[in-house]
């Protein structure tokens, strides 16, 4: 084996099987399944990256989740090149390329790294000070100058080329975390028939069974039974296990979101494999046996690397039969770490000493140690490392003070103790509570239906641990509904393992008049020294000297670091921890892609398309499509050598020379069907609807109980109990929810219901002079004469052979009919339609020249020409208003002072006497071009068009007192001049509206 | 992602499923020609939002459709209960008459 | 509404069969579809005229023959003819109160069926579809990912999504990305 710090016969992984990968360019062979972090270590890699602010090296800190300091980039091509990827966590596949991040030229020689010596200059709260002046270098040079320098991975600069996935899921039980306690529950849980699931963010659930040595569960060795009890539940059909898979948000009523990495470990990934897979899980109980997160020694240098976890340096020679050093030396407040200095002794290597901060530290670990003849040096402290680009000596000293001993080593494994992982219990609105003798925070009193077991929960004695778990399984599937008969899994375990002792805040040599730097926070470079300023400077508040040194902030969200800064602040405030408080944790635990919450809204799955039953026929004829809501329109048809303009000016032109076609079905159709069904449409609209006889059509207004217009559409009447309602196109939803809501509760005595019928219909507008003559052929059972059919009257019969609803109506002041029928028939039709229309000389139009021939006539748009503050009367729609009804919708509030009061925007037409300029739509409008700016502003444009059929341009106006302006003289300045108008009714063509009856 | 029980499914529902629709028990009065100005802007604007529990409609509109009744807390965001149009305002604890 | 002539029609979404063995996605026929509205008083004679008793539950259907009804509110029903047999003739003869108006051309019917079906709806459906809450033949309105649908169990592998003509291309699109990650892992 090539790798130097592979220990033969040591860890679990099969030695033929190499895999290769790179790191910086440089090739390295590492085991399938490795990390990137442990394969690294077994080349004797430490420093692999430079740290946030001043720019030092550093290396791993931990085998897990929790690292802060070895963030890479992982890169596979051209856009697959993934930032602050955490090498510890990052499996090994082959051909792996791994980039280091934040230095450069190189690793080794980082320009950066003056920021190190400058660092005076960039103690807590610098930023905040320092660059004030001038304002606007901010921007400028200040800001993207930082961010340059500091900062993480560089973000990849092409569209991401992964697909993600995403999946709802319900259980009776999930368990978070697959450690001993975990499994234990799960096997609990599971045996009672509930629907479990049981997440784990490795690859093979063990938890802390990776890398004790001392645990033995059914006469098994830990790691073993952990992957027996895997085994045993996947073949459960009522368990599913997720692995690789982080529970990263604890949100309300046991929602819990998961993100599963299905190909982050694959060296080629099948195609249809999504990258990330997001679940929203909703379970009756959860389960939290999330485990605990070892904390590192606050001292000068902590931060060379070669300094890691005591639990790290053993999960990388227990599972990946790595040594992190030949000459490993310890230093610890906790028992833990005992087990470390064991482990590596009995594989071989080095331990000069255990450095223990306690007096007289006794127990099983601390025996074994001495029984193997490591020397054991009580009551004493590193206060400080030798070494730059990796750790030398360590440097000893009483706790009281006195000579300095160095003790060369080439890694140094350290343990200040345990912090439970509370995190998403604190997510979950619980409330953690301060454990004075273990010097901990743990959960307290819950809010949701959910438990914490072992070490999360502060459980640390296994035989405790196992009847908790167990009995935290079987009470979960109970309380979730499930009757749990037998007496449940008996597991008997032993352990000579131990967890006692800590410590929180700064060790010896990192005391208020200390000069080195001792990192609490690694990845965003907090020092103790750092958070004494930050109380010194007045901060009382965790949440403030959080804020103000950024302890905690980074993205690893101070797994490692919380505990310490606390305890620094609380020391200086002279405070209990826990009157400090603990900062609250917030999802996700650890970083989330955006791809896998953006999941499948991306490309056709982003929002919906909706496309009518007529849009392949206008695509074929080469239609320009707009976008209106979520529909696609046909804008405009232009024809070989038209641009816009030119193409409208047609189709207005044609539509009133011959006749058009316009595709109408997005209109929003609602069906009002009952006895009651007229008296309802009194309500809803102000028009009056009691005497409109069956047969015949009504243009209509509805108001918001404000007294503001809402929406409008023509209403059938097809039968006494039956009306065909038509909305706005972007209404259709609303209206029918405003309707509704009406209908369900303020009117629920009458006998009507409400469907909508808006899909059900495509509509055909055939508007123009010809236009009975195009439909004629097509039509049966309907006399279309205007005797019969007159103007806002509606028929049914039948079109090519198919039911139609046929109304003759019209929204470009020409005599038109819309045609409806069954959406699947609609482009059979309207080929038929256009066959006859092209006899005629008629031309298919879009929504551009729709807009101009309604706006010709007046003809408002409600949301275009209104903005939700327009009565009926500022937009001259007075006439439709039911004076004499008793109460409809709006009525007593078309009456508030403000609206009827004088001066109100009212809606008129604006010309300009040069019969050129067209106005830009939302242009303010001003009395007096000469006044001083900022100028009074008395109204805007709603519409302005070219009109072909006018031979000028044509506007719609708000104008304050609008209706008492006729004939003035109104000023649109613009940037490149002010544009003259004149203020004149809203109907420029056909004024006497003759052209729809003729 | 709250789940609510809809009076009228009889289930509890993902909140996706449903819409708020503004404070419930507010009667829409059948004499507002003759309200006064001041009367009638109590009606149409003035709403309570009081800390603690609220009475407010909701519209399970993309399920069966029914606008219904609910008391929530606003402090837990919790629903106390849920009932259905039409039905009495329940008395609870905590919540302002 | 009887069919006239058959090539006329072009439904919104033709017959696209997925070929994967954990779930097949595929655009049901069309059918002749009501939606029925009516007071409780007046189900019995509405049940009879359509020869199908409306359910009184949440989430029931009930079926006779190729005619369906789901219940999709306290007095709301959609039902399915998928023989072509009309309905609104008899309901027109009803003289309770009632509401029925022909939606047939409004929804398209996608069929989703094998063993992943759950799975591939789940990608977009917030609802528990496990067997117990969801049983075969439960019927509900919901959502897919960011559109409505109405979702109908009508086998223990097999879901009938019925969804608006012009959100079909959405659902059936966002079926499928689904079906590929449930059929490849």
């Amino acid at each position: 084996m090539s790798a130097p710090y592979r220990i033969a016969g040591k860890g679990r992984l099969t030695p033929a099987r190499a895999v290769r990968f790179t790191f910086d360019g440089k090739h390295y062979a590492g085991l399938e399944g490795d990390t990137l972090a442990s394969a690294l270590l077994a080349n004797g890699v430490h420093l692999v990256g430079r740290s946030f602010k001043y720019h030092r090296p550093r290396g791993f800190l931990s085998a897990g989740a929790e690292e802060p300091n070895a963030l890479v980039g992982v890169h596979r091509d051209a856009a697959r090149k993934t930032p602050n990827v955490r090498a510890t966590v990052q499996e090994l596949y082959d051909g792996l390329e791994a980039v280091s991040q934040n230095r450069w030229p190189s690793l080794a020689l980082d320009v950066g790294a003056i920021n190190d010596l400058a660092s005076p200059l960039f103690s807590a709260g610098f930023y905040y000070k320092t660059f004030m002046w001038p304002k606007a270098a901010w921007k400028r040079f200040y800001e993207p100058n930082i961010r340059a320098a500091a900062g993480l991975g560089v973000a990849p600069d092409q569209a991401d080329p992964d697909h993600y996935a995403a999946r709802y899921a319900h259980c009776d039980v999930l368990i978070v975390g697959g450690g001993v306690a975990g499994l234990t529950a799960a096997l609990a849980a599971a045996e009672t028939g509930a629907r479990i699931m049981l997440v784990d963010e490795q690859a093979e659930p063990a938890g802390a069974l990776r890398y004790e040595s001392g645990t033995r569960i059914d006469g098994q060795d830990g790691w073993d039974w952990a992957q027996a009890a895997v085994q045993t539940l996947r073949g459960m059909d009522n368990v599913h296990l997720l692995t690789r898979t982080t529970a990263f948000g604890y949100y309300t009523q046991n929602m819990v979101a998961l993100s599963e990495r299905v190909t982050e470990h694959l060296a080629e990934p099948q195609q249809d494999l999504p990258r990330e897979r997001l679940w929203q899980v909703r379970a009756k109980r959860v389960i939290l046996a999330t485990g605990a997160i070892e904390r590192h020694m606050v001292f000068a240098n902590n931060d060379r690397p070669g300094i890691m976890l005591a639990s790290a340096g053993r999960s990388y020679l227990n599972h990946h039969g790595v040594a992190v050093g030949r000459r490993v030396g310890i230093y610890t407040a906790n028992d833990s770490a005992y087990h470390a200095a064991v482990d590596l002794k009995q594989a071989g290597v080095d331990v000069p000493a255990i450095v223990d901060l306690r007096d007289n530290p006794q127990g099983p670990g601390v025996d074994a140690a001495r029984a193997l003849g490591i020397p054991i040096h009580a009551g004493r402290a590193v206060v400080g490392v030798a070494g730059r680009q990796r750790v030398t000596a360590m440097n000893v000293q009483a706790k009281g003070g006195g000579a300095v001993n160095p003790i060369p080593v080439d890694a140094l494994l350290t343990s200040a103790g345990w912090t439970p992982s509370v995190h998403l219990f604190s997510q979950s609105r619980g409330k953690v509570a301060y454990d004075d003798a273990g010097k901990r925070f743990l959960p307290g009193v819950g809010a949701q239906d959910c438990v914490s077991i072992g070490a999360c929960n502060g459980t640390d004695d296994l035989d405790d641990l196992l009847s908790e778990a167990i009995k935290a399984g079987r009470e979960a599937a109970k309380a979730a509904g499930i009757a749990t008969g037998r007496a449940g899994p008996k597991l008997k375990a032993t352990s000579s393992e131990s967890w006692s002792g800590g410590m929180i805040g700064a060790g010896p040599g990192a005391d208020a008049d200390s000069k080195g730097k001792a990192f609490v926070d690694f990845q965003n470079d907090v020092t103790a020294k750092d958070i004494r300023q930050a109380v010194r400077e007045g901060m009382q508040s965790i949440e403030h000297v959080k804020r103000f040194t950024t302890n905690g902030m980074a993205t690893d969200q101070g797994k490692t670091s919380n505990l310490h800064g606390l305890a620094i602040a609380a020391e200086m405030l002279g405070k209990a921890v826990p009157a400090v408080g603990l900062t609250t944790f917030r999802a996700p635990y650890t970083p989330v892609t955006f791809g896998a919450l953006a999941n499948y809204s991306r490309g056709d799955q982003f929002d919906p398309t909706r496309r009518t039953a007529i849009h392949p026929w206008a695509e074929a004829k080469g239609a320009v499509f707009e976008d209106v809501g979520q529909w696609k329109r046909a804008r405009y048809f232009p024809r070989a050598g038209e641009d816009m303009f030119a193409a409208v000016n047609r189709e207005c032109r044609t539509v009133r020379e011959a006749a058009g076609l316009f595709d109408a079905s997005t209109l929003g159709k609602i069906e009002v069907v009952g006895p009651d069904a007229a008296s309802f449409m009194e309500l809803l609209y102000t028009n009056p609807w009691q005497k409109l006889e069956p047969g015949r059509c009504r243009y209509g207004i509805m108001l918001r109980e404000d007294g503001f217009i809402y929406d409008d559409g023509v209403v059938g009447r097809l039968a006494p109990d039956r009306s065909h309602v038509t909305t706005t196109t972007g209404g259709a939803a609303r209206v029918l929810n405003h309707m509704e809501d009406y209908l369900q509760t303020e009117f629920p005595h009458l006998k009507v219901y409400l469907t909508s019928v808006s899909e059900q219909w495509a509509v055909i507008a055939v508007q123009g002079p010809k236009s009975r003559e195009i439909i004629a052929p097509l039509v049966e059972g309907i006399d279309l004469s205007d005797a019969a059919m007159p103007h806002m009257s509606v028929r049914e019969g039948k079109i090519c052979g198919v039911p139609t609803r046929l109304f003759r109506m019209s929204f470009t002041g020409e005599r038109g009919f819309e045609v409806n029928v069954p959406a699947d028939y609609g482009q059979a039709v309207w080929e038929a339609l256009w066959a006859e229309a092209e006899k005629h000389g008629a031309c298919a139009y879009g929504t551009e020249a729709m807009h101009v021939l309604r706006a010709e006539k007046g003809y408002i748009i409600v949301g275009q020409d209104t903005d939700g503050t327009a009565t009926a009367s500022d937009v001259g729609l007075d006439w439709a208003v039911g004076k004499k009804k008793a109460d409809f919708v709006g009525k007593r509030g078309m009456a508030r002072p403000d609206l009827v009061a004088a001066g109100r925007k009212q809606l008129v037409g604006l010309r300009s006497p040069d019969g050129k300029t067209v106005l830009e739509e939302g242009a303010h409008l001003v009395a007096d071009p000469n006044q001083k700016v900022p100028m009074t502003m008395i109204g805007h444009v709603t519409s302005s068009y070219w009109s072909e059929n006018c031979g000028h341009p044509i506007a719609l106006a708000m104008v304050v007192d609008g209706h008492n302006r006729m004939g003035e003289k109104l000023f649109v300045p613009m940037p490149n001049g002010t544009i003259e108008v004149e203020v004149t009714g809203t109907v420029f063509f056909d004024e006497t509206g003759e052209r729809l009856h003729g | 992602m709250l789940l609510i029980r809809c009076p009228y499914c009889e289930e509890d529902r993902p909140e996706l499923e449903f819409r708020h629709a503004g404070e419930a028990h507010l009667v829409r009065p059948s004499n507002m020609d003759a309200m006064s100005d001041a009367e009638f802007e109590r009606f149409l604007f003035i709403r309570q939002n009081p800390k603690g529990v609220v009475f407010e409609r909701w519209r399970h509109v993309h399920g069966c459709a029914r606008f219904f009744n609910a008391a929530r807390d606003t402090i837990t965001d919790k629903f106390v209960t849920t009932y259905k149009a039409g039905e009495p305002k329940p008395t609870l604890e905590g919540a302002e008459e | 509404m009887a069919e006239p002539i058959g090539t006329l029609r072009r439904p919104a979404l033709s017959d696209k069969r997925a070929a994967r063995d954990t779930v097949s996605i595929k655009a049901a026929d069309p059918c002749l579809r009501v939606a029925l509205r009516a007071p409780r008083e007046s189900v019995a004679a509405v049940s009879t005229a359509l020869g199908v008793a409306l359910p009184s539950r949440p989430k029931m259907s009930g079926s006779d023959g190729a005619r369906s009804a789901l219940w999709l509110g306290p007095d709301e029903w959609l039902v399915l003819d998928q023989a072509g047999n009309e309905m609104l003739p008899a309901l027109a003869k009803v003289d309770a109160f009632h509401s029925a108006v022909d939606v047939s051309h409004r929804n398209v019917g996608i069929i989703v069926s094998g063993r992943g079906a759950a799975d591939v709806i789940n990608a977009g459906c917030p609802q528990d579809l496990s067997l117990t809450a969801f049983h075969v033949g439960a019927c509900s309105r919901t959502l897919l990912g960011k559109i409505e649908i109405v979702l109908w169990r009508i086998a223990e592998d097999e879901f009938r999504i019925e969804c608006w003509r012009s959100f079909a291309d959405y659902a059936d699109s966002l079926l499928r990305v689904a079906a590929r990650d449930v059929s490849s892992s």
